[in-house]
């Protein structure tokens, strides 16, 4: 009851604050699903999970880094019950196992998931090159549907090291799923994912022009 | 006559306009079907219900809400704005001022009737001072593009838009205490002539006024809306300071306005490469659809009123 009720005010918040507007370029995925954007803000995990219909959000979790979601308090709350957010270790030294273990058990059990690909946020409008965890996962879970997201204002709406977000619309654009390729490269494959977020970003509106 | 029931009068009419619009809407529905431009115009009847309520609130409660009220749809409207605007990370510093200091404070100044600061606060200060919390960023691509841009969202989306809540602390002589029916006259000549404009447009538009700016505005409209605006407007001189003839004049100067505030607004929002301004308000796009003719309307009004009625 007080999940639920924490797990609806915290999308009302997000929706308030961010906006976090769904727009769909495909068919929403009615299948298991990962869904996979740009990363330029700790509000990106929580606008696509408001932005997810409350279908959808039932069965998905973000993937989330240990060192900032799991801290006492309301972030353990949040990340721990609310999101059921699957936290991995992003620092070298603390990997004693593989990291994406507990990204593994979650698919296995039929959890739809949120991902970051580039592993850390970038200040740009565009992401960074992917790593390669997206490509890992592809390859041992052929029948998932690989979504891609774009966020398109949060990179300005809290841009790295600035701590008062700004109450600009955010859209969540979300695409088609990504077409298997059988023997393809992990290069080529990271690639071409990267390029349908780039693609659902569109043009840039200069600022000058 | 007091100001009570003045106001219940011309909200009285208000409600009876809207039952017809809703009812001519349901027939046009039933007679012709749902059609794209069927279904807007109930959509559009419906959002106006939402807004003369959220409106006929304000007046109930008093000043003070009538002020939030305000202050959120300044909020509204420059976060539309600045959405459309493709602002850097430096620019983070003045753009959260101009949302939680700007906003907040320029609402707080007409609270406390202090009209020397309220004119000139964000001309003066938020003018010189937005570019001084950017340049600390120390990112001088586009600088004068961005700053500007900040610039005019806050003159239009705070500034100009706080002049209409304003007319509540304009204490003109022996009409002291009733703001509140300038605020009403203002909206509703306003309103009245987008509303008449497009009626007027979509009964018989044949000539379209500026087909790269605003392709839905004709000029068709403009005269037959704007005139039937006036004349509502001088037939309500008797809620106002005015005369008839000076009503007259007042709410040709009102449509006038607005209809320059609709269409360089539209310019705007187009160089800023959208149609709508957001998606706020069902049927009408965003806040800012909603208050453009405001922007421009209410400073002028205002001033206006106070240079020729103050006494």
């Amino acid at each position: 009851m007080m999940v639920r009720g924490a797990a609806a005010t915290l999308v009302g918040l997000t929706r308030l604050l961010v906006g976090a507007r769904a727009d769909w370029r495909a068919e929403p995925s009615t299948q298991q699903s990962l869904y996979f954007a740009n990363h330029s803000s700790h509000l990106d995990t929580l606008a696509i999970w408001s932005a997810l219909s409350p279908e959808q959000r039932r069965v998905t979790r973000p993937v989330a880094a240990r060192d900032y979601w799991d801290k006492p308090g309301l972030r353990t709350f949040l990340s721990g019950r609310v999101l059921r957010a699957i936290l991995i270790e992003r620092r070298r030294d603390a990997q004693a196992a593989d990291p994406l273990l507990p990204v593994f058990a979650a698919l296995e059990q039929g959890d739809s998931l949120i991902l970051f690909p580039e592993g850390t946020r970038t200040a740009e409008r565009l992401p960074q090159p992917f790593r390669g965890g997206l490509h890992r996962i592809a390859e041992a879970f052929p029948q998932l549907q690989l979504v891609p997201a774009y966020l398109d204002t949060l990179h300005r709406s809290l841009p790295k090291g600035s701590h008062v977000p700004l109450p600009l619309y955010c859209t969540v654009r979300f695409g088609a799923a990504l077409a298997r390729e059988a023997g393809e490269a992990r290069a080529a494959f990271l690639a071409r994912a990267h390029q349908s977020v780039v693609t659902l970003a569109g043009g840039e509106r200069k600022a000058s022009a | 006559m007091n100001t009570q029931q003045k106001l219940l009068w011309v909200f009285g009419g208000i409600v009876a306009l809207l039952a017809l619009a809703s009812a001519i809407g349901w027939l046009l529905q039933r007679r012709k079907g749902p059609t794209e431009v069927i279904r807007n115009l109930n959509a559009r009847v419906n959002a106006w219900w939402a807004m003369v309520a959220v409106l006929g609130a304000c007046f109930w409660l008093g000043p003070i809400a009538t002020l939030v009220v305000f202050a959120f749809i300044s909020f509204f409207a420059l976060r539309e704005f600045i959405t459309l605007t493709p602002t850097r990370a430096g620019d983070h510093k003045p753009l959260a001022v101009a949302f939680y200091v700007l906003v907040p404070l320029q609402y707080w100044l007409i609270q406390q009737e202090w009209y020397g600061l309220f004119a000139i606060f964000i001309p003066v200060y938020g003018f010189l001072g937005l570019p001084v919390l950017a340049v600390f960023a120390g990112d001088t691509e586009d600088f004068l593009e961005r700053v500007t841009k900040i610039q005019w969202g806050v003159m239009i989306a705070v500034y100009c838009i706080s002049h209409a809540p304003a007319l509540l602390i304009l204490n003109l002589p022996g009409f002291e205490g009733q703001g509140a029916l300038l605020l009403l006259y203002l909206m509703l000549v306003v309103q009245i002539s987008d509303v008449m404009q497009y009626v007027f447009g979509k009964l018989f538009g044949r000539h379209k006024l500026a087909p790269k700016v605003s392709p839905s505005k004709t000029v068709e409209g403009l005269i037959g809306g704007g005139l039937a605006a006036t004349g509502i407007g001088t037939a309500l001189w008797w809620i106002t300071p005015f005369t008839p003839l000076q009503s007259a004049l007042m709410s040709l100067v009102i449509v006038i306005c607005g209809v320059f505030g609709g269409l360089a607004l539209s310019a705007v929002k187009r160089s800023l490469g959208a149609k709508d301004w957001g998606s706020m308000i069902e049927g009408h796009g965003g806040m800012m659809d909603r208050m453009d003719s405001v922007c421009f309307a209410a400073p002028v009004f205002f001033h206006l009123t106070r240079y020729f009625f103050i006494g």
